[in-house]
C-alpha cells in the first residue's frame, strides 16, 4: 500500500492519477447531466462552428458536438474497460493454463500463444470485426480477444518464473493441490505487474477503440462513442474542424492518462524508495586532519600498497544518514595478505567496493587518507587515475557468472582493460590474455579463449576473474568472497591460486570472507569487523588461540570442524546482527556479549593497539568467557531476538 | 519412524543422467549425511524423493510403502535458500498452518502453529510476522517448522545452512540434532561441507556424478576414507592443516 501511494509523490504520477479519475467521474457523470443538451436537435443550426452556444458546433442535425464529446465519455470508457476484463480473463486462463496443465499439454498452450502474439492484433480485431459482426458487441470482443495473447504471454512468463521458487516447491511438497497453489501463492506475486499491464491495456483499448469506430467498424448509429463523433466529424472537417478536433483530443486525454498511471505505478513498484530523501551534507570527519600519529603502527610507508584512515561510506535513509562503513582504518604492506571478517551487514564488502571506488552515487565515500601506492584516491577521478586502479588494483567478485558478459568471449573480454589502459594492440592483448590464463591454471588456454563464459565451469570462471585482474601489473588484490560460490575442492583451488601469485608475484591481498577458517587459512593479518568498524585487528595464526575480542571468540567457536567436540551443542552468538540505519550507543556488539557491563551500554571502546601491533575494540578485552554451550542458551537467544525488537 | 529407502533410482534429464542408479538407505531415527560437489546430482535425489524431479527407473519408499506422487507425503523437505523457500505475503503462522494435515479445527491449528514455532525456538506470538521481518536464521526455522507440520517420518535437509552465516549455522545445525533426538526422525542431511556433515550425521555417503562412491559410518568414512574422491574432499576442508592421506 505505501509503495502505491509513493506512486502519488511523482509529478507525471500525480498528474495521471487526477487525469486517470477525471475521465472516470466525467464517465459516471456526464450522462446523467448532459444527455438532454446532446440529443437536442436544432435543425435551425446544422454544422455550424464554435460559438457561444456550442462551443465546438454542432453536427449535421444541429447536435452540440461538445456535449456529445463528454457524453461519449461513458461509452467509450465502458468499452474500453469491457474489452479489459475480457483481455485479462481469457490471458490469466492462458497464461496459466501451462503451470495447471503440467508439461506436456502446457507446452501445447506456450505454442499457441506465441503464435497468437506474433499475429498482428490489429488484423486480429479487424478478423475478429468480422466474425461477430460490425457493432459494439463484435469490437469488444474483438479487442478482448486481440490483447488477450499479449496479456497471457506475460502472466506464463511471470508464473513460470515465481512457481520455480522454492515456496511453490515446499507447499507441493507439503501435499497442497495445483489450483489451490496457483491462488494462494503463484497469483498474488505475479498480481503487481498484472495490474500494471492491465491499467496500460485499458489505455491501448482505449485507442484500438476510437480506431474501430473511426474505421465503421464499431459503434454504430444512433450510439456514439468518441470514435464514432470522429467519424462524424471528419468528414466535415473543412467546414469545422472542431467537429473532429474535440473527440480527437478526449480520446489523447484519456488515452495518455490511462497509459501514464500504468506506467507511473510500474515505476513506483519497481523503484521501491521515491523521492523524498535529501542529499547527504559534507560530512565534516572528511575535513578533519589526519588521523591520529598513532595509528602508523604498520609499515615504514614506503611500502604500503594501501592506506586507509577513517574510511566511512555512507547511504541517504528516510531518517538520516546510513552509515554502514563508519571509520575503519588500516594498511596492506607489498605482498601482505590482509583477511577481513564478518556477518552480513558488518561493512567488509562496501569496504573493499569503497577502496576501489566502486560505491555508486547515493553512496557517499570519505577518508581522512585513501592512498593506493601513495596516489590518493579520494580526488576527482582522472585519467591517470583510473588507469592506476585498472593496472595496479584487481577485483575478484563473488559470483563469477555475473561478473562476466555472457554474450562476449572470454579471451576478448580479459584483452580488453589492457587495450584500454596499457595501450596494446588487439593481438598483444589477445596474447597476454592468452598467457594469463595459462597463468590462473586454465587448461589449453588458447581454445578457452575462445570460449563464452557458460561454457566455463563455476572454480574456472572464478580463475578467469583472477587472471583478468592478473592482466595488469597489480600491486593489489581485492577479493570479495570469491570462493563462497564455490564447492569445497573448488575453493581450495582457488584460495591455492591466490596464495601462489601473491608468492610469485609479491601481491598484496585483501581477501573478504564471513567464513573465519577460509581467511584464517590465506591470510597473515586478519580485521574482524563488526556493525561497520574493526573491532579487532590481529595476526590469522592468533585466530583460534589468542582472540581477545569476545566477538572474534565466539565467530571461531560457531564453525565446527573436524575437531569439534560431538557431543557438544556449538557455540552460537546470540542475537542479531546490528541494523546499520540503527546502530545503539556504546559497543555495538554489547547486546550480544557475554561480557558486556554498564559501560560497554553506554561507551563505545576505542581500537586500542598493544605493543605487539595487535589492535582491539573492547573493555573486556581477553576476560575470559564462560562459554556457556547447553541447550538453554538458544533459549535465550530466542527471548533476546524478541526483545531487541 | 521409518527408513527411507532408494532401490536403483535414476534420474534422467533429456540426454544427462543427473543421478545414476543410486541406492542408500536412511535407517529409522538416523541421521545420514550425504556429500558432494555442485553437478555431483545429490540435491536431484533429494528433490526426486519428494516429488520434484522424474524418477525414470528404480523406488523410493518410506517405511517400505512407496512415496506417493501426489497428495501428502509422509517425507518433508527443507530447502537451502531461506530467502526463497517461505512466501514472501504470507504470514509465518499461515505457512506451517498450510503444511498440516486437512480437518483440524481453526483454533486446534493455531495452537498446533504455536506448538511448533515453539519447538524451533521461535517466539509463537510472532506467527502473524512476514519473512521479511525475520533474520535468515529464523527463517530457516520457520522452514524447518512447516517441513515438521506435515508430520513427516523422514526430512530431507538440502543445504540447510550454507546461505546462512556462520554465526548463524552453529544455531540451526543446535537445532537439527535436538529436532531429531526429541522426535526420532529420519534425516538426510544434504551437504558439501564435511565438517558440518561430520556434526549431525552418524552415517555418510559421498556422492559423484550421479553415483555414490563411497559410504559408511561417518567416523570410519573420515578417519579412513576408501576413495580417492573422499580423500580429496577432505583435503579441501578449511583449517585443516594437515590433508588426510592414508598411506596404500
Amino acid at each position: 500500500m505505501k509503495r502505491w501511494m509513493s506512486v502519488l509523490r511523482t509529478p507525471v504520477g500525480l498528474t495521471a492519477t487526477v487525469l486517470s479519475i477525471g475521465v472516470l467521474v466525467l464517465a459516471v457523470v456526464a450522462p446523467l447531466l448532459w444527455t438532454d443538451n446532446a440529443d437536442a436537435i436544432d435543425t435551425d443550426d446544422i454544422l455550424a462552428g464554435p460559438s457561444a452556444q456550442h462551443w465546438a458546433g454542432t453536427d449535421n442535425l444541429g447536435r452540440d458536438i461538445f456535449y456529445r464529446t463528454l457524453v461519449a465519455t461513458r461509452l467509450s470508457v465502458e468499452l474500453a474497460l469491457a474489452a479489459t476484463v475480457i483481455a485479462v480473463v481469457v490471458g490469466l486462463l492462458i497464461g496459466t493454463a501451462p503451470y495447471l496443465l503440467g508439461r506436456r499439454p502446457g507446452r501445447v498452450v506456450l505454442a499457441g500463444t506465441n503464435i497468437a502474439v506474433a499475429f498482428p492484433g490489429i488484423l486480429l480485431a479487424l478478423f475478429f470485426a468480422v466474425i461477430f459482426g460490425v457493432g459494439a458487441k463484435g469490437a469488444v470482443l474483438a479487442i478482448g480477444f486481440a490483447g488477450a495473447p499479449t496479456f497471457g504471454r506475460l502472466t506464463q512468463t511471470l508464473v513460470a518464473g515465481i512457481s520455480s521458487r522454492d515456496f511453490v516447491a515446499a507447499a507441493h511438497v507439503a501435499g497442497v493441490p495445483r489450483l489451490r497453489i496457483l491462488f494462494r501463492h503463484v497469483l498474488p506475486n505475479v498480481s503487481e505487474p498484472l495490474v500494471v499491464n492491465a491499467t496500460i491495456g485499458a489505455g491501448a483499448a482505449l485507442l484500438s477503440f476510437a480506431g474501430l469506430s473511426f474505421l465503421g467498424l464499431g459503434v454504430q448509429q444512433p450510439a456514439y462513442d468518441w470514435g464514432r463523433l470522429l467519424f462524424d466529424g471528419i468528414g466535415s472537417i473543412y467546414v469545422n474542424p472542431a467537429a473532429a478536433l474535440a473527440p480527437g483530443i478526449a480520446v489523447l486525454v484519456a488515452g495518455l492518462a490511462f497509459n501514464l498511471f500504468g506506467e507511473s505505478v510500474a515505476k513506483g513498484l519497481g523503484v521501491g524508495v521515491v523521492g523524498g530523501i535529501p542529499a547527504l551534507p559534507p560530512s565534516p570527519e572528511a575535513l578533519e586532519a589526519d588521523a591520529p600519529a598513532a595509528e602508523q603502527a604498520h609499515g615504514s610507508g614506503t611500502d604500503l600498497v594501501l592506506d586507509v584512515r577513517d574510511l566511512e561510506v555512507a547511504f541517504p535513509g528516510p531518517t538520516g544518514p546510513i552509515r554502514p562503513v563508519r571509520g575503519v582504518s588500516f594498511s596492506v604492506r607489498r605482498g601482505e595478505a590482509l583477511g577481513i571478517v564478518g556477518e552480513s551487514g558488518s561493512g567488509k564488502s562496501l569496504t573493499a567496493l569503497a577502496v576501489s571506488r566502486l560505491v555508486e552515487a547515493p553512496g557517499r565515500v570519505d577518508a581522512a587518507r585513501l592512498d593506493l601506492l601513495g596516489s590518493d584516491l579520494r580526488v576527482e577521478e582522472t585519467k591517470a587515475q583510473r588507469r592506476l586502479l585498472g593496472t595496479s588494483l584487481a577485483m575478484v567478485f563473488q559470483d563469477p557468472m555475473t561478473s562476466f558478459n555472457p554474450t562476449r568471449r572470454m579471451g576478448g573480454q580479459l584483452a580488453e582493460g589492457a587495450r584500454h589502459h596499457q595501450g596494446l594492440d588487439r593481438a598483444s592483448a589477445l596474447a597476454r590474455a592468452v598467457d594469463r590464463m595459462r597463468a590462473v591454471r586454465i587448461s589449453e588456454p588458447e581454445r578457452r579463449a575462445h570460449q563464452y563464459p557458460h561454457e566455463f565451469s563455476g572454480g574456472m570462471r572464478q580463475r578467469a576473474m583472477i587472471g583478468m585482474g592478473l592482466m595488469g601489473s597489480p600491486a593489489l588484490i581485492v577479493a570479495d568472497e570469491p570462493t563462497t560460490a564455490l564447492d569445497v575442492t573448488v575453493q581450495q583451488q582457488v584460495l591455492d591460486l591466490l596464495a601462489a601469485i601473491r608468492a610469485a608475484e609479491d601481491v598484496a591481498l585483501v581477501l573478504i570472507s564471513h567464513d573465519v577458517t577460509v581467511v584464517g587459512e590465506v591470510c597473515d593479518r586478519v580485521l574482524v569487523m563488526y556493525a561497520g568498524k574493526i573491532v579487532e585487528d590481529l595476526p590469522a595464526a592468533d585466530l583460534a588461540a589468542t582472540a581477545r575480542h569476545p566477538y572474534t571468540r565466539a565467530l571461531v567457536a560457531a564453525v565446527p570442524d573436524m575437531d569439534t567436540d560431538l557431543d557438544a551443542p556449538l557455540a552460537v552468538i546470540p542475537g542479531r546482527p546490528v541494523d546499520p540505519a540503527d546502530v545503539p550507543a556504546g559497543c555495538a556488539f554489547a547486546a550480544r556479549c557475554p561480557l558486556a557491563t554498564a559501560r560497554c551500554h553506554a561507551e563505545e571502546p576505542p581500537l586500542e593497539a598493544d605493543g605487539t601491533g595487535r589492535r582491539v575494540a573492547c573493555w573486556h578485552a581477553g576476560e575470559p568467557i564462560d562459554l556457556e554451550v547447553d541447550g538453554s542458551l538458544l533459549g535465550r537467544d530466542e527471548r533476546e531476538e524478541v526483545e531487541a525488537r | 519412524m521409518s527408513e527411507l529407502r532408494f532401490e536403483g533410482v535414476t534420474v534422467r534429464y533429456g540426454a544427462t543422467t543427473a543421478v545414476d542408479d543410486v541406492s542408500l538407505v536412511v535407517p529409522p531415527g538416523s541421521v545420514v549425511g550425504l556429500v558432494g560437489e555442485s553437478g555431483s546430482g545429490k540435491s536431484t535425489l533429494a528433490r526426486a524423493a519428494v516429488g520434484l524431479a522424474p524418477v525414470c527407473a528404480g523406488l523410493i519408499t518410506v517405511g517400505g510403502a512407496p512415496v506417493p506422487s501426489r497428495g501428502r507425503r509422509p517425507l518433508q523437505m527443507v530447502f537451502q535458500d531461506p530467502y526463497s523457500s517461505l512466501d514472501p505475503r504470507m504470514s509465518i503462522g499461515e505457512s506451517v498452518a498450510e503444511a498440516m494435515p486437512r480437518g483440524a479445527g481453526r483454533a486446534e491449528r493455531r495452537a498446533e502453529v504455536a506448538r511448533l514455532l515453539e519447538l524451533v525456538h521461535l517466539d509463537p506470538t510472532r506467527a502473524a510476522a512476514r519473512p521479511a521481518e525475520l533474520s535468515g536464521g529464523q527463517r530457516q526455522r520457520v522452514a524447518l517448522a512447516r517441513a515438521l507440520a506435515g508430520r513427516p517420518q523422514v526430512v530431507i535437509a538440502d543445504e540447510i545452512t550454507s546461505a546462512l552465516d556462520v554465526s548463524i549455522q552453529g544455531a540451526v545445525l543446535n537445532l537439527v540434532r535436538e529436532l531429531q533426538r526429541e522426535l526420532g526422525l529420519s534425516i538426510l542431511f544434504i551437504s558439501h561441507n564435511l565438517a558440518v556433515v561430520r556434526y549431525v550425521a552418524t552415517h555418510v555417503a559421498v556422492m559423484r556424478d550421479g553415483r555414490i562412491v563411497e559410504e559408511g559410518a561417518t567416523d570410519r568414512v573420515l578417519a579412513a576414507p576408501d576413495h580417492d574422491y573422499t580423500r580429496e574432499l577432505l583435503a579441501a576442508v578449511p583449517g585443516l592443516s594437515t590433508p588426510t592421506r592414508s598411506p596404500r
